[in-house]
């Protein structure tokens, strides 16, 4: 820069560091490697989201299937450990993910709302007198702030809905997830809390695959259109898939008919399982 | 004979660091399309001090577009909605007869308003004093080539090198991060073999530098776009990349002391 003018009061740093925290910590007291942090969790919780989907699929084989797949959950590892042992170790490394993935996020938007001088509360977003004409920011990007709580409140409320029964009453058979399922799906306003949840959660898929590659800075020019190309793709399996259900389920596709045991029959499915 | 735009502007006005500020509408009539967007300015200029009214202040030097001086939002753009240019670049002709356009000083923290459009850009002057620079031994000067430099390492150096620190990326940041500047100034360093030496050190100290001032990248590649000079994204994968690196290799150095 040529010239520079001064302000007499001079650009106050935002934010200073009083201390470095030991080696591989120091790494998430920046807002880089906080960046990592919440790519390599975005990883993990992307893994996750795949493959309880692609587990869900069962429920299109029958209530039997869907049990034994259940099952097979909280039998893994076979003899080395107790039941449940291994699931148990998956899920509290997913709500370690989570925490790690939800605090660098918010930590990073506080930053960056302090940075502005000018920025809507919520999203962080920086506001100028004038209308933004974004030309690169897409939905997906500028969403992100948004998309997160959604998907987060509906965690909960899918947790409280198909873990914990709070709302099924009787009609929540643990050990029946099929029966659960189309308990709770049947319900107009339930299946619409699905749709909208998991479109919110395809779009921050989107613009999370290919920011984190960015983040990590997993780059090369050559290879860069195929990010995009991959979001879009994840992003899409994962919209189809999920949707698939709640749509499913609305259009009686999936229901309680024709099934082998009874709805709540644990110790017939249990039977029919090992039949396989 | 050229054609003439009339046109509104709306201008922030702010008296100093301490005023709030406030828009002001101005009248820009009979602006030849062939002049540039400051020209405009300065026409307008003119005649406020013909009038006894104090000028509207802006940043601005070469004119020529590689000072990396001139700044200004300008319908919410940096520099303007014209892609790969600065300001003092920007044509009138790329404007519409009648338009209004609204015209604001670059905004972030880090920037704080100086007066009216000017704005102390000091904090890109931090980062490069953090490490912004090679350490060489002076004296007579060495033979030409004696360093050996890749033929793609050199011109992605160039590419990198080519920010002229306007500071459009963090005017355009919706979250005023200044990743876009800081990963073109360390790339140009960082991959020809002169900065090799410092470069951990150097990229540790000016991504923390960076990070003490300006915001948290999110990746909505806006900076690119807004960027007189179209650096690219890729050189803030390579901060992200050379960053985390730094750590793990000045660790190691510390415990060879």
């Amino acid at each position: 820069m040529a010239a520079t003018a001064t302000n007499p009061k001079g650009s106050t740093p935002i934010f200073r560091r009083k201390w470095q925290l030991p080696f591989p910590l120091n790494i998430y007291q920046s807002s880089v490697g906080r960046k990592w942090v919440m790519a390599l969790t975005g990883i993990g919780l992307l893994g996750f989201v795949i493959v309880h989907m692609i587990g869900n699929f069962h429920i299109y084989e029958g209530p039997v299937q869907l049990h034994e797949y259940a099952e097979t959950l909280r039998g893994l590892g076979g003899g080395l450990f107790p039941r449940t042992f291994l699931l148990w170790v998956l899920r509290i490394g997913l709500a370690g993910m989570f925490v790690l993935h939800i605090h660098s996020a918010y930590s990073l938007k506080e930053r960056s709302r302090k940075a502005s001088d000018k920025a809507d509360f919520v999203g962080g977003e920086k506001k100028y007198g004038s209308k933004r004409d974004y030309v690169a920011a897409n939905y997906a990007s500028r969403t992100m702030r948004w998309t997160g709580p959604i998907v987060l409140l509906y965690l909960l409320f899918h947790l409280a809905d198909l873990t914990w029964g709070w709302w099924l009453g009787d009609d929540y058979v643990l050990g029946d997830p099929y029966h659960n399922v189309v308990a709770s799906l049947s319900s107009l306003p339930v299946a619409i809390i699905y749709v909208v949840a998991n479109v919110a959660l395809a779009i921050h898929i989107f613009h999370g695959t290919w920011s984190l590659f960015q983040s990590l800075g997993i780059n090369n020019p050559r290879y860069n259109e195929l990010r995009r190309t991959l979001a879009k793709l994840v992003a899409g399996i994962v919209l189809v898939g999920n949707l698939s259900f709640p749509v499913l389920v609305t259009a009686g596709l999936v229901d309680d008919d024709n099934r082998k045991c009874e709805v709540g029959d644990v110790a017939c499915l249990e039977h029919e399982a090992e039949k396989h | 004979m050229s054609k003439e735009l009339n046109l509104t502007l709306q201008v922030w006005r702010q008296d100093g660091p301490d005023d709030s500020g406030h828009f002001e509408t101005y009248k820009a009539e009979k602006i030849s399309e062939d002049m540039s967007f400051l020209e405009m300015l300065d026409i307008i200029n003119e005649d406020l001090i013909e009038n006894g009214q104090v000028p509207i202040e802006f940043d601005h030097d070469c004119r020529e577009g590689i000072c990396g001086t001139c700044s200004l939002m300008i319908n919410g753009q940096a520099h303007g909605h014209a892609k790969a240019t600065t300001t003092c670049q920007l044509h009138m002709r790329k404007f519409n007869d009648g338009d209004t356009i609204v015209v604001e000083p670059f905004r972030a923290r880090a920037f704080p308003v100086v007066r009216d459009l000017v704005v102390d850009r000091s904090s890109f002057d931090r980062i490069i004093e953090a490490g912004g620079f090679i350490s060489v031994n002076t004296g007579a000067a060495s033979d030409a080539n004696l360093t050996p430099v890749p033929k793609e390492a050199a011109d992605t150096s160039f590419d990198a090198a080519a920010c002229i620190g306007c500071g459009a990326c963090v005017a355009a940041c919706p979250n005023s991060a200044a990743q876009l500047f800081t990963s073109a100034k360390l790339a140009h360093l960082n991959l020809i073999p002169q900065g090799q030496s410092q470069r951990f050190e150097r990229t540790e100290s000016m991504v923390e530098t960076m990070e003490s001032f300006f915001g948290s990248c999110t990746n909505h590649g806006e900076c690119h776009e807004a960027c007189p000079k179209e650096i690219s994204l890729d050189f803030i994968a390579f901060m992200n990349r050379d960053y985390v690196k730094a750590k793990v290799k000045n660790r190691k150095l510390a415990g060879q002391r």
